[in-house]
């Protein structure tokens, strides 16, 4: 099984050394380097392993032998990276309200860290909870271990050198400029590779199932994996200006362009933020509430009206553009009937804790999936308000879309990954339970509020910003200048800075919590007591 | 492994599928959800039938108003524009001493000139056209190139050694350090005496110094007692007000390097009507003379 690892390590090495060699500016030299030193990393890591490709914490008889380990390393991974993620956002937050913290410097400033921060948060956080989830869940409800050998392991670190490939990039200026596609095209490739991995090794655990049906959360991860794929190779079809050079130019210009990359741009939050995170809600809500899903039957019907649907709501991106009129018109109506479907996931969730609401007083983490559901209602029908035209008229371009877009990623994407991370860490480490779960009262509580004064914040600012724009006085001029619609944005964004502040210190709280709990800690502290229960006797303060 | 279960707090069967300890409900698709469902669908076959939707082999469905969103703007703009065509038109025909004296007219440029100014001026003069180093205040009475309605409206229309407009203000000073056409130590006894001239506390030795110097090399321009000439665009350095700094190290730098402002010709880039409009208001601000 090894020498399968060693060729593609040692072919990745070479194109690694040939690259940098060759290179014709320093991103491309230091990037062939980087991978260069992937392939080395990854041959000694190979060797000293000696074929143990990770198993659970804890077999148990007659278990399966699951590929824990590298669940435990998505754990470690999507917690890092969702802390790097919030606080570069508080950085930019931050920016915005004060400038003078760009630092006049290129690679601090706001045009390239914000690109960080959005990849950070959602291709680093949120693809490696989706990772880590999708391969913990696949395992559970297959009966069956990860396929491929090493395959997942290359999927997770070859996903790492992405991420730090197109970090790295950023801040040293290499983008092409298309949002949420940023890395340039040699990054893109290297994502692809990982991707169709990633893509076999799930079809490869879905075929060696035992159950004989599949599991709604595996559609959902499915249906994630391979539209991602496609979204991604279109969107960056791309010439390089050299086979040694860092720039490329896209294959698409002018309205065409603009409409590949919403399409893109759309979908990424339709089957990586929803999609893909719908699967996590599927699995982790049912099991944590120890209920049965709601209603197998919209599950069915909300997938495939999802899908169907989702796809064609990226032009309400470009309202009252080059756009023509028939396609704008188009991607309206497809995001008003995509309402439903969306909530199809929502009602799910939501009902799935019938029979166990009790428990959300006594248990941090079930309430941290619960109202990742209920910001997922929210945005979900947020954002087909804001695809009419008439309220885009209003909305479009201003702290609006800011505010619906973090809704969603705070409230949904962040609250429901932090509900899987809790219920993952003393699991995959074989802990009797969470180091503190008053911690994750805690990180509830600072989470929530952050998110209520950002959306807020963002809500209040961007529609004052939107009716000053269109403001005009009595004889038909315009009243505001630009500057002075920016000067009174400027209260709120200190605001929603707060919020980020509270949000990175609630990251910060889970990172303590999962350290303590992998350390096999147990923070001492009041347990919460259930109705059920007899109240169990406090431990001596 | 499909066998169905009651729920016992809901009573309702399973699908007798289970994963991993998660079962699923055997529940109906709720009413509600697919009434909406159904709603949004029959709204967006409607919105279709009346307005442009589909692609065809060649063109599209054009809706059943022609409606489009360019045909909208256009539609916004005339209607805005008709709104205001009578006092454009009048604007248009008056002299800026016209439009000055008559109520109506008045009212209506200081409110375009102001929009105006928010939208062209604000950026460099900044919103309450305060000014910032290099751009000069518009609210107090002193000008560089002239205070009256008419001369604003030129230096507006044509700007201020700009390169599009052959009619810009020009003007040059030395840059009497680099150039080297006073030594170091002159420029220090020059500096000293505008210092003098405008009142601050300077070495009187050196200001004394600097006097024949000045009437040499600067009254040509600025006046023999610093007056200022709005003929060469010569501000005048008797006073307190500075375009760029009245402390020695910035009046020594102004003197060593020049300056050279730069303002577009504005004449190229708004209508006539707009630039009388901003006369009459940077007019209407303070010092308009």
């Amino acid at each position: 099984m090894n020498f399968l690892a060693y060729l593609p390590l040692g072919l990745a090495g070479l194109l690694g050394l040939s690259l940098a060699a060759g290179a014709a500016d320093t991103p491309m030299y230091a990037h062939g380097l980087l991978l260069f030193g992937f392939a080395v990393a990854g041959v000694f890591w190979v060797i000293s392993r000696d074929g143990d490709m990770g198993g659970p914490a804890v077999v148990r008889e007659g278990g399966i032998n699951y590929n824990d380990a590298i669940i435990r390393a998505g754990v470690v991974a999507s917690t890092f990276w969702g802390v790097v993620g919030f606080t570069v956002g508080l950085v930019i937050a931050l920016q915005l309200a004060f400038p003078v913290l760009n630092f006049d410097l290129p690679w601090t400033n706001f045009g390239r860290l914000r690109p960080l921060h959005t990849s950070a948060v959602i291709f680093a956080f949120g693809g490696n909870v989706l990772m880590m989830t999708s391969f913990h869940v696949v395992q559970r409800t297959c009966q069956a271990r990860l396929a491929g050998g090493w395959a997942p392991w290359f999927v997770f670190w070859g996903h790492q050198l992405f991420l730090l490939m197109a970090a790295t990039g950023y801040v040293t200026g290499v983008t092409q400029s298309k949002e949420y596609a940023e890395p340039e095209w040699y990054v893109d490739l290297w994502l692809t590779v990982v991707w169709v991995v990633y893509l076999l090794v799930f079809l490869g655990t879905l075929w060696r199932r035992k159950e004989p049906h599949i599991y709604v959360a595996n559609w959902f991860y499915l249906a994630f994996i391979v539209t991602i794929a496609m979204l991604h190779i279109v969107n960056n079809l791309a010439v390089p200006v050299d086979l040694t050079s860092s720039k490329s130019y896209s294959l698409f210009s002018g309205v065409q362009d603009a409409l590949t990359q919403w399409w893109y741009g759309h979908n990424a939050v339709g089957f990586f933020l929803t999609a893909g995170f719908l699967g996590i809600m599927y699995y982790y809500v049912p099991k944590q509430a120890e209920r049965p899903v709601y209603s197998y039957r919209l599950s069915i019907v909300h997938f495939w009206s999802l899908i169907f649907l989702y796809i064609w709501a990226g032009p309400h991106h470009l309202h009252y553009t080059a756009l023509p009129d028939w396609a704008q018109t188009l991607g309206m109506t497809f995001s008003i009937m995509l309402w439903m479907p969306s909530w199809g996931g929502m009602i799910n969730g939501l009902m799935t804790l019938s029979g166990a609401w009790d428990k959300l007083r006594t248990d941090p983490i079930l309430r941290l999936l619960a109202i990742s559901v209920a910001f997922y209602g929210m945005s979900t029908f947020e954002g087909p308000l804001m695809s009419i035209k008439a309220v885009n008229g209003l909305s479009h371009y201003t702290d609006w879309t800011i505010g619906h877009v973090h809704s969603g990623a705070l409230g949904w994407v962040g609250m429901v990954s932090f509900g899987a991370i809790y219920f993952l860490a003393p699991r995959m480490w074989a802990r009797e339970r969470l180091y503190s779960l008053r911690l994750v009262s805690v990180h509830f509580w600072l989470a929530t509020v952050g998110i209520v004064l950002y959306a807020a914040a963002m809500w209040v600012s961007g529609i004052m910003q939107g009716l000053m724009w269109r403001a005009y006085d009595a004889l038909g001029f315009l009243e505001y200048s630009f500057a002075e619609t920016v000067e009174a944005m400027h209260p709120f964004y200190v605001i929603r800075a707060l919020g980020g502040v509270l949000y990175v210190l609630g990251g910060l709280v889970m990172a303590w919590n999962v350290y303590k709990t992998a350390r096999g800690d147990l923070r001492d502290e009041r347990p919460y007591e259930t109705s059920s229960a007899a109240p169990a006797a406090a431990p001596a303060e | 492994m499909s066998e169905r279960h009651t729920d016992d707090f809901t009573g309702v069967e399973t699908t007798g599928h289970e994963w991993d300890g998660i079962r699923e409900l055997d529940n109906p698709l709720p009413r509600w959800w697919q009434w909406i469902f159904w709603a949004c669908v029959v709204w967006s076959i409607g919105y279709w039938i009346v307005y442009p939707a589909w692609p065809l082999v060649s063109g599209y469905t054009k809706g059943m108003f022609g409606y489009s969103s360019r045909g909208e703007v256009a539609k916004e703009i005339a209607k805005a524009e008709t709104g205001m065509e009578g006092q454009l038109e009048q604007i248009r025909q008056a002299s800026l001493e016209q439009i000055r004296t008559n109520a109506n007219l008045r009212e209506f440029a200081l409110a375009g000139g102001r929009s105006a100014f928010a939208v062209n001026c604000s950026q460099c003069h900044g919103s309450g056209a305060q000014g910032f180093k290099g751009y000069p205040n518009l609210n107090d009475d002193e000008w560089i190139w002239g205070g009256t309605i008419d001369a604003i409206a030129y230096t507006i229309t044509h700007g201020i050694r700009n390169t599009e407009d052959e009619d810009a203000r020009q003007s040059d000073m030395p840059a009497f350090g680099r150039d080297g056409i006073l030594e170091k130590a002159q420029i220090n006894d020059v500096a000293e005496y505008v210092l003098s001239m405008s009142g601050q506390s300077s070495d009187a030795s050196a200001a004394a110094r600097g006097k024949p110097l000045f009437t040499d090399n600067c009254a040509a321009c600025h006046g023999e007692n610093g007056g200022g000439s709005h003929e060469f665009g010569a501000p005048a350095l008797n006073n307190d007000l500075w375009l760029y700094g009245g402390d020695k190290a910035t009046i020594v730098e102004t003197i060593s390097k020049s300056r050279r402002g730069v303002m577009p010709a504005w004449g190229k880039h708004l209508d006539d009507a707009t630039v009388k409009q901003l006369a009459i208001y940077v007019h209407s601000l303070g010092g308009g003379k």
